[in-house]
């Protein structure tokens, strides 16, 4: 997801749900440079039970869509990124992040295969400099930008169920899976997957069928719409990370855990930037982690609280944080030296001037259910 | 009779003699969302008219509360602690913030009414 803190200088522009946005009533925000619902009437604690208990729509159009077409395209992109790309299956989509020389995190992002392409999905905020990156660093690969398509995540356990009435294949894939397929009748490329914890689908399709195919997902009984609120409850609550806010130019993957994505071949092999002080790493440890934090009273602790121990020597620093509506509790993310990362250690936060006592607590905070379990660096 | 005021930040002021009781409006409310957490002033504290009272945390973000008049708290809604819900459900009644004994009851006369409140909050529209 992106950084709301990148707000452009200029008017933002429109997806191609905007009008639908305001049909429905959504208050709308400049995210990243569109304009986008925060929420719709329902409020964010009622769209985020909606996605757990049972299906939401949400407009994912802000973020970056990109093919690579050419012959290499996959070993091409492995220059940029630690995740095992050469050997993705046709059908199958993979998570991964653009590394820097100092082997931190300039953005993560989805890469899928199709037969003919590799299919990836950028954040908004950071779309521009991957394109210039990738189009800098995969000299004979097509790198297309499409411009002219939506993207809808429709999240949450029902939400198979509703999809299927509209595209029957959709039941067949199985997590991390991506196939071509029509859904209402208009062409669209559907994988197994998203940003909620839940199972559930994103569904890219041409910009101006978008209103017409979200409308006919919106009537099913199952499915509701969802913001930006809820959609960044649903992340923090499922451990996910936020680029801008928990992934850094100045973290490293092992420093967010995140190492997981690092392919087995590429762990032997190297060749991306920052592959020395990341593989180090590896094997050394690094010097802090990102760890989950449960405040103990019902204050929310948010981005920018400094943690410390018990002794009251600044150990770290909160990323994101807020309410998780499933748990009725506040719930954060942040970054501990690694000899504090041990869930169950007490630490505190600093709000309002204030310490405030913390938890390290295991991520996620509610149990991912996904489709197929998303096996940590799974080969395929 | 109780007197019902208001500030551009909306917060409502109710008087009764030279106590006050202190929230935020239902448009406020609406503006913020689901309010998870209320922090409130000690009982006892003394507010300067412009001063943060209280902060206001919605799912999203955390929101100040200024003082709209000055004066000492002589009692706080403790049953947002448990039902910070109260400030959507209820905002101008058992959503309360706090109740103060009015330091300048010539502040008074700085704050909206409710017919200048509507006009204005209409005018954010």
């Amino acid at each position: 997801m992106t950084d709301p803190a990148a707000v452009s200088q200029t008017a933002p522009l429109e997806t191609p749900l905007a009008g639908l946005h305001r049909a429905l009533g959504g208050k709308l925000v400049d995210f990243a440079g569109y304009l986008l619902p925060v929420q719709y009437p329902a409020g964010i604690m009622a769209e985020h039970k909606q996605c757990r208990q049972s299906a939401a729509l949400f407009d994912v159009s802000h973020m970056g869509q990109v093919e690579l077409r050419g012959e290499g395209a996959d070993a091409a992109l492995e220059r940029l990124v630690p995740g095992e790309i050469q050997k993705l299956s046709a059908g199958r989509q993979r998570y991964t992040y653009f590394t820097n020389q100092a082997g931190g995190i300039l953005d993560d992002l989805m890469v899928a295969r199709l037969p003919d392409r590799l299919f990836l999905v950028l954040n908004a905020a950071c779309k521009a400099d991957d394109l210039a990156h990738l189009r800098a660093n995969l000299p004979g690969i097509e790198v297309r930008e499409l411009k002219e398509r939506a993207l809808i995540a429709l999240q949450g356990p029902k939400a198979v169920e509703a999809l299927a009435r509209h595209a029957p294949d959709v039941a067949d894939l199985r997590f991390m899976s991506v196939a071509e397929l029509e859904v209402a009748g208009v062409p669209a490329v559907v994988s197994r997957s998203g940003y909620t914890g839940e199972d559930g689908f994103e569904i890219s399709l041409p910009a101006d069928r978008a209103e017409a195919v979200a409308r006919k997902l919106l009537a099913e009984p199952e499915v509701a719409p969802a913001g930006l609120g809820a959609r960044d409850s649903l992340r923090l609550e499922a451990g996910l990370c936020l680029y801008g806010h928990d992934l850094r130019p100045d973290i490293t993957p092992v420093e967010a855990d995140l190492a997981w994505a690092i392919g087995k071949r590429r762990r032997e092999e190297g060749g991306f930037p920052g592959a020395e002080t990341i593989l180090k790493q590896l094997a050394e440890g690094a010097p802090r982690r990102r760890v989950g934090l449960r405040p103990e009273g019902r204050a929310p602790v948010r981005e920018g609280a400094e943690l410390s121990d018990a002794e009251g020597r600044p150990v770290g620093f909160v990323t994101s944080g807020g309410f998780g509506p499933s748990l009725g509790a506040p719930i954060a993310m942040g970054y501990v030296t690694e000899a504090l990362a041990t869930p169950g250690t007490r630490l505190s936060a600093t709000v309002r001037g204030k310490p405030l006592p913390v938890v390290v607590s295991a991520l996620p905070f509610v149990p991912q259910r996904y489709a197929k379990k998303w096996e940590p660096g799974e080969s395929v | 009779m109780s007197e019902t005021r208001y500030t551009g930040d909306h917060e409502w002021v109710r008087v009764e003699g030279d106590s006050a009781t202190v929230g935020i409006t239902a448009y406020a409310q609406e503006q913020l969302g689901d309010v998870v957490f209320v922090e409130l002033p000690a009982v006892g504290a003394e507010l300067k008219k412009g001063a943060e009272a209280a902060t206001v945390e919605s799912v999203k973000a955390a929101s100040e509360v200024y003082a709209a008049v000055s004066g000492e708290v002589t009692a706080v809604n403790e049953a947002l602690a448990g039902e910070p819900a109260l400030v959507n459900s209820d905002p101008e009644g058992e959503g309360w913030f706090f109740k103060l004994k009015l330091g300048e009851a010539g502040e008074l006369g700085e704050l909206m009414d409710a017919a200048a409140y509507k006009d204005y909050c209409a005018g954010l529209e």
